[in-house]
């Protein structure tokens, strides 16, 4: 059951969206976060959706994966979208109850944040979906190597990270196992209320922090002999290099983000 | 030339309590291992094995003594990487050092280490997998493959460094038997085609059978120190140590025990099976 957590889940492929740089989506995603929140007209979220559309296209990425993807931040979701459409003071209420006013700021307001949020969700999800975890790091490395100057640990981090998405599957593998041997002494999961099944889990928590710290220490020991000594003069298997696509998706989404400034420029 | 490894008086305390004791695990061991051979270092748990095997490539350093890796000195700080290139490890858990979700980045961490160019990387990550048999699995998720497969990763990963000796810290021990056995052929084949030296440190007598030398420790002590049939025929000796002699040495020993004249050093079953059959042959013919 725990082996169907997704989390920053890959679809290998051969498109397009596979094959660009990871750093090129990685600032493409960065470059339609400030797109989305300069939008302020329903075109201007028109083109960010259809750009959105456009990409989904390219990676062959099912659009149903997607949308899975917005599941666990449902609540969100619809939590902002009452909050703004109940709560937003306006001159001339649409409809009104105790309360609650609906006005026509409050209504265009929760159709933007909703909209906000999910096509934010949604290409952030693209770029995982498209993107190996391994390449991700890499890109994400390659980027802020500039802030190493300011003796920010950015190898440092990077690993870290990069370990832990390695230690994902072996983890989850070893919570089931615990779980099973807790079981097989009468542990009960599923019954009780929350303080109960919080509880529950103290037993599967102990062992499973205890063994993540000794595999931690043999990981160390195992790269310390694999010569380890930080991120100084490493070499790379792969090394990472803009192709023209890359260039052409860049200047895609600055002439997007251009688009849509202009949009609000001029009041649409 | 100097050894692959050599060893003056060794002796180890791990760190122990303010005002108590040091319990040292190794008590002065003084040996010194060829380059090229296959040597198997087996003892009882708690007999200093594996210490002794974190000492050769500088994991652990000498409290006294010294450990010398191709004549350098394992406690000079800056030979660490030279002596850590040079004596490759492979520990028991193949999952806690297998350290990238791709197989083909993991067995290049060691040479991306050490800042080997980016060609020669894809040539030696592409010839170490092809020394395990994994060369299939260049882009496959560690974490789906069986056991034994792991662990030839791990191989691999450190083949990659390109070492001229390889260590194996008890390697096999959470394997299954195919497991093993592919592990096993495994460094046998680099030990004979490629002339690593490869130290398996174990527990199942069985490994020791085709090893050029076998070391039994004891109590921190390299107890014996000999080829398999030398130290495998001193059955008695086995036992004091908590050991016990391989199940064909056994089993002939206690025919021996019972009149028949067989040969105590056929180790391997093919050699069991023959001696006893001549030791048959030869009762018929006196009946």
């Amino acid at each position: 059951m725990l082996k169907d957590i997704t989390l920053g889940q890959y679809f290998p492929g051969n498109t397009t969206a596979h094959k660009l740089d990871p750093r090129t989506k990685i600032l493409l995603v960065v470059l339609y976060i400030a797109a989305l929140f300069t939008a302020k007209s329903l075109l201007a979220y028109g083109l960010l959706a259809l750009t959105l559309a456009a990409c989904v296209r390219v990676s062959r990425v099912g659009l149903k994966a997607l949308v899975r993807g917005l599941k666990p931040v449902l609540f969100i979701i619809v939590f902002t979208g009452i909050l703004n459409l109940f709560f937003t003071p306006g001159e001339s209420d649409l409809w009104a109850w105790g309360p609650f006013h609906v006005t026509e700021t409050g209504l265009r307001n929760a159709v933007f944040m909703v909209l906000r949020i999910m096509l934010l969700i949604m290409g952030t999800f693209l770029m995982t979906y498209t993107t190996s975890p391994i390449s991700l790091t890499d890109g994400l490395e390659r980027l802020l190597n500039w802030l190493k100057r300011f003796r920010v640990p950015v190898h440092e981090l990077v690993m870290i990270m990069s370990i832990a998405l390695r230690f994902i599957p072996t983890l989850i593998e070893e919570t089931d196992k615990i779980m099973s041997a807790q079981k097989a002494r009468g542990a009960d999961f599923e019954s009780g209320n929350i303080m109960q099944r919080a509880k529950a889990m103290i037993p599967i928590l102990v062992p499973l922090f205890i063994s993540a710290f000794r595999r931690a220490d043999e990981l160390a020991t195992a790269m310390e002999c694999r010569c380890y000594h930080g991120g100084e003069g490493r070499t790379k298997l792969h090394v990472l290099r803009y192709a023209g696509r890359d260039y052409v998706a860049l200047l895609l989404g600055c002439l997007i983000l251009a688009g849509v400034i202009t949009l609000r420029c001029v009041g649409l | 030339m100097p050894d692959m490894i050599q060893t003056e008086n060794l002796r180890f305390a791990y760190p122990a309590d303010e005002g108590a004791e040091p319990v040292y695990a190794l008590q002065g061991v003084g040996i010194a291992i060829e380059k090229g051979t296959f040597v198997v270092i087996l003892g009882h748990n708690g007999s200093g094995k594996s210490t002794l095997a974190k000492t050769f490539n500088a994991v652990l350093l000498p409290s006294e003594g010294a450990v010398y890796v191709e004549g350098l000195d394992t406690r000079d700080e800056n030979q660490l990487l030279s002596v850590r290139q040079r004596v490759g490890m492979v520990f028991q858990n193949p999952d806690n050092q297998i350290v990238a979700n791709v197989v083909e980045e993991d067995v290049a961490f060691a040479p991306e280490n050490l800042g080997v160019p980016t060609e020669e990387i894809r040539r030696r990550v592409d010839s170490a997998l092809k020394a395990v048999g994994m060369e299939e699995f260049v882009t496959h998720a560690p974490h789906l493959l069986s056991g034994g497969q792991k662990q030839r990763i791990a191989i691999a990963g450190v083949v990659a460094m390109e070492p001229a000796c390889i260590v194996l810290d008890e390697a096999t021990a959470m394997l299954d038997p195919i497991g093993r056995r592919e592990v096993l052929a495994t460094v046998r084949r680099l030990n004979r085609e490629k002339g690593v030296t490869v130290i398996l440190i174990t527990h199942h007598m069985n490994e020791a059978e085709d090893a050029d030398r076998v070391i039994v420790m004891s109590e921190g002590r390299p107890a014996m120190n000999g080829t398999p049939k030398e130290v495998f025929t001193q059955i008695s000796a086995l036992r004091s140590m908590g050991l016990t002699a391989p199940d064909t040495v056994d089993l002939l020993d206690r025919l021996q025990k019972d009149g028949f004249s067989v040969p105590l050093d056929a180790l391997s079953v093919e050699s069991c099976a023959e001696a006893i059959a001549n030791a048959l042959n030869e009762t018929e013919r006196e009946g």
